[in-house]
């Protein structure tokens, strides 16, 4: 089995959000680019997956589009355990292109697994577009996947619960938060390995955009918090019921 | 033309947030002049589809198939670009919930059509297509062109709301012309969690962070949500530990939400925090330290034990509501 696993290149969570002058792009200057926290367990499952079953899992692959800035982020991908990383050498303008570029890369692997957002334009597109792109199942909000034999076993959440399922390969699981515990930490002796790896630059196809981004603005700066004594417990249920009216 | 919804269904029965998209179609083919149309998959009662009606909706595709059920994506992918072709519709709207999200994604790719998710508000203009969605976890807003004929868009939950304009209904069967073989997915076993309020969708959310000391805690954070109808959700921390489930992490890396009302007892409002809950309409915080962030994104704040204050408020709101 061949597991390729998407990775998206985003801001670290704490990075303080700023736009160019012109209000028309991220600035991402400073920047700390980290995995796609998602991305990221989902390639922590994958490499669970490979210690459990080496006999059937051949190779992970991990893929990215994005230029050459990017590829610090895939080195992290290799050297916590993927085999070899793909770059397709575009910047990334929205999903649509996104899934196109990829859909070039991911035709010969059995499972696919992408996060189920990424937290710059919280898309949660690219996933299921390669899907359709590839015409292959997808089952998304996945939140357990083992192995057994061609088949895959996988736990999904649904709205007020759970599912257990089967799913044919090839197919992609688009997966949530549950999926692996903690994400993996590079090890010295993984650094080191990472920089023999294939990291291989794909050229982008010519595939235009669907959808722009206009422009940016941060939301509106919140009234001052309206505080109310500890022992006065009352007046918050009196103030949320007649002046916020929430209750 | 027409604009389109997918209206999922519960058991046969529709949610406040089936009633959203129903509204906002309604306004959408309004400022279009175009239909407003709902494609419903499996069995739902006519008595239920009717209600449609009550938020602007004049035509229903009632696809009465029980293989729908087992949530296929592809399947229903294929069953939806069926139903837009039907009746010729430009625009498909879906709610930004499981489904929603793992659909509308398919769909657009199939018709190569531009997709934007969980817009907030009607478009600020249609031609060109321009609409607003929260970008960076709730940190900014972004106003976003789609440059094709065809559009896929998922509604971000009670973001806009229900608007009543009742419309006569008609219900036309609709054959969706997929085959056995279409649907792949084989369900082994459902669990539904029975009488919990759904935090994607709860109105009143109870929230609880490490200033509750112990899962031993919780039943405060339930009763007060008990009391109120409210869901219950946590901060990373706690369900890192185990105290909670994952799923009722809130936050930049676990579910966004925006209920009306949002109470924060002893979580310090980590920046990534704050990112999963800041769309909320009201923003109730509890913690000890007065310097906790949770009080620049909160409306309301009490600072003192969360422990001390929340039988205190059970207490208070029980009161206010006999």
């Amino acid at each position: 089995m061949k597991i390729l696993v998407l990775i998206g290149n985003v801001p670290d969570t704490t990075t303080k959000i700023k736009f160019n002058a012109d209000k028309t792009a991220f600035d991402d200057a400073g920047v700390q680019w980290i995995i796609n926290p998602w991305d990221e367990l989902a390639l922590t499952r994958a490499i669970e997956l490979k210690e459990a079953h080496a006999a059937a899992i051949e190779t992970i692959v991990v893929a990215n589009v994005g230029l050459a800035l990017t590829e610090p982020t895939l080195r992290k991908a290799l050297a916590v355990g993927a085999d070899k990383a793909i770059r397709v050498d575009a910047k990334p303008v929205d999903a649509f292109f996104v899934a196109s570029q990829l859909a070039q890369v991911a035709k010969d692997f059995d499972l696919i697994l992408a996060g189920i957002e990424a937290s710059d334009y919280n898309g949660s597109a690219v996933g299921g577009m390669l899907a359709e792109l590839l015409d292959i199942n997808s089952v998304s909000a996945v939140s357990g996947i083992e192995i057994d034999s061609e088949n895959l076993r996988i736990n999904r959440e649904i709205d007020g619960g759970s599912q257990k399922l089967v799913c044919k390969t090839p197919m992609i699981a688009i997966v949530q938060k549950g999926i692996a515990k903690e994400p993996r930490i590079p090890a010295m002796r993984g650094i080191m390995m990472a920089r023999s790896k294939p990291l291989e630059v794909v050229a982008a196809t010519d595939t235009e955009a669907l959808t722009s981004f206009d422009v940016f603005e941060l939301p509106p700066a919140k009234a001052a918090c309206k505080m109310v004594d500890e022992d006065n417990v009352k007046e918050l249920v009196r103030l949320l019921k007649e002046e916020a009216k929430a209750l | 033309m027409s604009i389109l919804i997918y209206t999922e269904n519960w058991e046969g029965k529709f949610k406040k947030l089936s009633f959203e998209l129903a509204s906002y179609a309604s306004e959408l083919a309004k400022q279009a002049g175009k239909e407003a149309v709902a494609v419903s998959l499996g069995k739902v009662e006519d008595a239920e589809l009717q209600k449609l009606g009550q938020y602007g909706i004049s035509k229903i595709l009632v696809a009465d198939d029980e293989r729908f059920s087992n949530m296929d994506n592809k399947a229903i992918t294929k069953a939806l670009a069926a139903a837009a072709k039907k009746v010729s519709a430009d625009t498909v709207v879906l709610a930004h919930n499981n489904l929603g999200k793992a659909i509308a994604p398919r769909l657009a790719a199939r018709q190569s059509a531009g997709l934007v998710s969980a817009v907030v508000g009607l478009p600020l203009s249609t031609d060109p297509f321009t609409v607003k969605k929260m970008v960076f976890t709730g940190k900014a807003i972004a106003h976003l062109t789609i440059k094709t004929d065809k559009k896929v868009l998922t509604l971000a939950y009670n973001s806009f709301g229900l608007v009543e304009n009742a419309t006569k209904v008609s219900m036309e069967p609709f054959d969706t012309g997929l085959t056995d073989a279409d649907f792949e997915l084989q369900v082994l076993e459902t669990n539904k969690v029975k009488g919990k309020v759904l935090l994607n969708e709860a109105d009143i959310v109870v929230s609880g962070g490490r200033g509750m000391k112990s899962p031993d805690n919780w039943h405060l954070i339930e009763s007060l949500a008990e009391e109120l109808g409210a869901g219950t959700a946590c901060s990373r921390p706690v369900s890192d530990e185990g105290w909670r489930p994952h799923s009722e992490h809130v936050g930049q890396t676990g579910k966004i939400i925006a209920p009306n009302l949002y109470f924060a007892f002893g979580i310090s409002g980590a920046i990534q925090h704050l990112g999963g809950v800041s769309s909320s309409k009201v923003i109730v915080a509890v913690n000890k330290d007065h310097e906790a962030p949770i009080f620049e994104a909160a409306d309301y704040g009490i600072v003192g034990d969360a422990l001390k204050v929340l039988p205190e408020l059970i207490e208070a709101v029980k009161e206010a509501r006999s």
